[in-house]
């Protein structure tokens, strides 16, 4: 390829000279360390500095807020590192090295502490642990010891226009045979009956599993997926998808609620942060239920999902780190309910908080609220994303290619099995 | 010129040497050699969540590597892409080639326009790709123009059967990298000399196919081995527009994107991903070299 002349004010070798100081400076500074989200200096006047890591919240205003409680913690120089895209890939690779985050939200999973990433954190939750509820201590817990405080519970649930179903003559299905038949009575030529991502339905694998009286683990730490009710539910799961009355290729998935706002669907499976953006389209428009029960003898089930604040282990400063979780996520009452319910709407993990919101008082997120105490179920922390990706690829074979279900299950079965030996022996 | 002149020219131009080369030599070293260093001490570790591990496991990663059946299906993913890729790139960017190199007027205009996609983000060019050409709603392009001939929305990046993912797949790698080696070809092309074609005319040569077949083709030998190669190569380390496009699903997976998913991603497997990576790059340079024994890369000067 022909390299033509720059201009005509530099010559080649000036050309060579200045982009060789360039790249020797590039090398440089990349050798010397990438952003870390921590102040160059050891922080602003002195103070010990510390890096807080998010994933990218959707919901307008959440980033500012997150900055503005940094900004407001006195004892130390807090930087925000906001995240978009694979969070989860680079919060892990960042907690290899020193240079990762001090403090950072994600979830719990037994590696995590096997291989001493996060400290615990028991001694932040004294004198308040009852104003948590005994699921979001356990998924934060390992052998007695809590790594976590819980910042907020996201329910995942179905919402759907009440006018389309009250128009179809449906009622909010009770089974997931009755969920069929409403997606595809719902499904016209321009609306889908309903929306569970564009992978098929990959996030409803747990809420199915629920239904039909299943876990991802036992309590003796055995797969709890094995039977042949969850390989219905599963199988289930594959009906739904092939009833073509499931919106695919959506160019946002689940988690954003642009689908079921432009009208594409009637129905979709999201999580309660979405609430405001919805009833803003919508009014009162807008019912919930929860993943319905595989037939008379299962339940209907909600994911309990949320985010949770960590401290890293490799932190040069733990202590500091621990001070500003116990400050911003214990003692700032104000700053949990602004985060909880100011942008996107969450269930503030404390009880106390959760109960005088008065966002959660009425309507489909009382209805949430209401869903999630009676069948929220949360992560459990031995459940390790090892396991989660042989769980998911069971599930793609068997919703997207139609898979004997009992099959696939027995695939996933060996990997979660091996997995469970290596960790408990 | 002194032997004192000589002395000081070569003390100046090893210093210039290492004042240009320097800072590229230790990024390679830094950036490449290491990691492939510590990848290697990786795969012989059980390495879950540390780059420092302390439990020397031998072999057991790599066997662990060639008999997990992802990893295999994910070699599966791969040939089934290049089996598409590696032909539709060669004919379609020859192809091009020859045009462009035709054209009497805007010569240059036309070799910039097929070449600027090269300059696009993979990641970039996937996202329009998902989003407003291939989304399987009503107004994605792609699903618009079926539309006009009454044919029902297609779901392209969702439906494995038929597996219509594949044409998202392909088309944006082609987008992206026709023009680079139309480039390739055009060079080659303007390397061969004008007085073989008169020299086959005078002989009777119909100009088109019979010269293309016996003259332009065999003196594109050494570009087309080349070009052959590279697109191989690179289509063992696809990755981007998987990952963008379709992330990481089991039924379109390729190695990469495997590989990333265990020692990278969420799993933090160095140990086995380490062990998958050099697998990996062994097959490549196997396979290279196979090539190159029989498509006679070497001979290919001659």
């Amino acid at each position: 390829m022909a390299v033509g002349r720059p201009n005509a004010g530099l010559s080649r070798r000036d050309l060579l000279k200045r982009t060789g100081g360039l790249a020797a400076l590039a090398a440089f500074t990349a050798a010397c360390g990438g952003n870390t989200g921590r102040p160059a200096d050891s922080g602003g006047g002195g103070k010990t500095a510390l890096a807080q890591w998010y994933h990218q919240y959707g919901e307008t205003g959440a980033r500012e807020a997150a900055l503005k409680y940094a900004k407001a913690y006195g004892d130390a120089a807090v930087t925000v590192q906001w995240t978009p895209g694979d969070y989860g890939a680079k919060l892990s690779s960042g907690l290899l090295s020193s240079k990762g985050p001090d403090v950072f939200e994600g979830q719990l999973n037994l590696a995590m502490v096997k291989s001493n990433q996060i400290v615990a954190l028991d001694d932040l939750l004294e004198g308040v642990k009852d104003d948590f509820s005994a699921e979001d201590l356990a998924t934060n817990t390992v052998d007695g010891k809590t790594y976590g405080i819980r910042m907020i519970v996201d329910p995942q649930v179905i919402y759907y226009r009440k006018s389309l179903l009250e128009k179809a003559g449906i009622q909010p299905p009770t089974t997931i045979d009755d969920l069929i038949s409403a997606s595809k009575e719902l499904t016209t030529n321009k609306v889908k009956g309903i929306f569970v991502g564009n992978d098929g339905g990959v996030a409803l694998g747990g809420p199915a599993l629920w239904s039909s009286g299943g876990a991802y683990l036992t309590k003796d730490n055995k797969p709890g997926f094995t039977d042949g009710r969850a390989a219905q539910a599963f199988g289930k799961l594959h009906e739904l998808y092939a009833s073509k009355s499931t919106l695919l290729g959506a160019p946002t998935d689940w988690t954003d609620p642009s689908a079921i706002i432009q009208g594409l669907v009637a129905m979709q499976w999201i999580g309660m942060w979405a609430l405001p953006a919805m009833q803003k389209a919508f009014g009162d428009d807008l019912g919930v239920f929860a993943f319905p029960a595989l037939d008379a003898q299962g339940t209907p089930a909600v994911y309990s999902g949320g985010w949770t604040q960590f401290v890293s282990a490799k932190s040069a400063n733990v202590d500091a780190a621990k001070k500003f979780v116990k400050w911003l996520w214990i003692d700032q009452a104000e700053y949990q309910e602004d985060w909880c319910l100011n942008y996107g709407f969450h269930i503030p993990p404390r009880k106390s908080l959760a109960a005088k919101a008065a966002k959660l008082q009425d309507g489909a997120a009382a209805e949430t609220v209401k869903l999630n105490e009676q069948y929220g179920k949360t992560d459990n922390p031995a459940w390790t994303p090892k396991m989660a990706t042989a769980f998911g690829d069971m599930l793609t074979n068997v919703i997207r290619k139609g898979a004997d279900p009992a099959a696939e299950i027995g695939k996933a079965e060996k990997t979660v099995g091996t997995e469970l030996s290596r960790l408990f022996g | 010129m002194s032997p004192r002149t000589t002395t000081k020219g070569i003390r100046g131009n090893t210093l210039w040497f290492w004042v240009f080369v320097g800072p590229f030599v230790i990024g390679l070293l830094v950036f490449s050699y290491l990691p492939i260093v510590w990848s290697l001490v990786l795969s012989f570790f059980e390495a879950r969540n540390t780059v420092t591990p302390t439990e020397f496991v031998g072999l057991r990663n790599y066997v662990d590597m060639l008999t997990d059946r992802n990893f295999l299906s994910s070699l599966g993913t791969f040939s089934v892409f290049a089996l598409f890729i590696v032909p539709l790139t060669f004919v379609l960017s020859l192809a091009l080639a020859l045009l462009v190199n035709q054209v009497k007027i805007a010569r240059a205009f036309f070799r910039s326009v097929f070449f600027l996609p090269t300059a696009c983000s993979y990641v970039v060019a996937s996202l329009i790709w998902k989003l407003s050409i291939f989304n399987g709603v009503r107004f994605g392009l792609a699903n618009t123009v079926l539309d006009w001939f009454g044919i029902d929305q297609i779901a392209w990046l969702s439906t494995v059967d038929p597996p219509w993912f594949w044409i998202p797949i392909i088309t944006v790698r082609l987008w992206l990298q026709l023009g680079f080696y139309m480039i390739l070809f055009i060079a080659g092309l303007q390397r061969i000399s004008p007085a073989l074609y008169e020299a086959a005319y005078v002989d009777g040569a119909r100009p088109g196919w019979q010269v293309f077949r016996f003259i332009t083709l065999p003196q594109l030998r050494a570009t087309a081995v080349a070009v052959l190669i590279l697109n191989l190569i690179a289509a063992y380390q696809a990755f981007d527009e998987f990952y963008n496009l379709l992330g990481n699903v089991n039924f379109a997976r390729p190695p990469l994107v495997y590989l990333y998913g265990i020692s990278l991603g969420t799993i933090q497997d160095l140990g086995h991903g380490s062990a998958g990576a050099l697998i990996l790059a062994a097959i490549i340079m196997i396979v290279t070299l196979l090539q190159n024994k029989i498509l006679g890369f070497g001979k290919a000067n001659d």
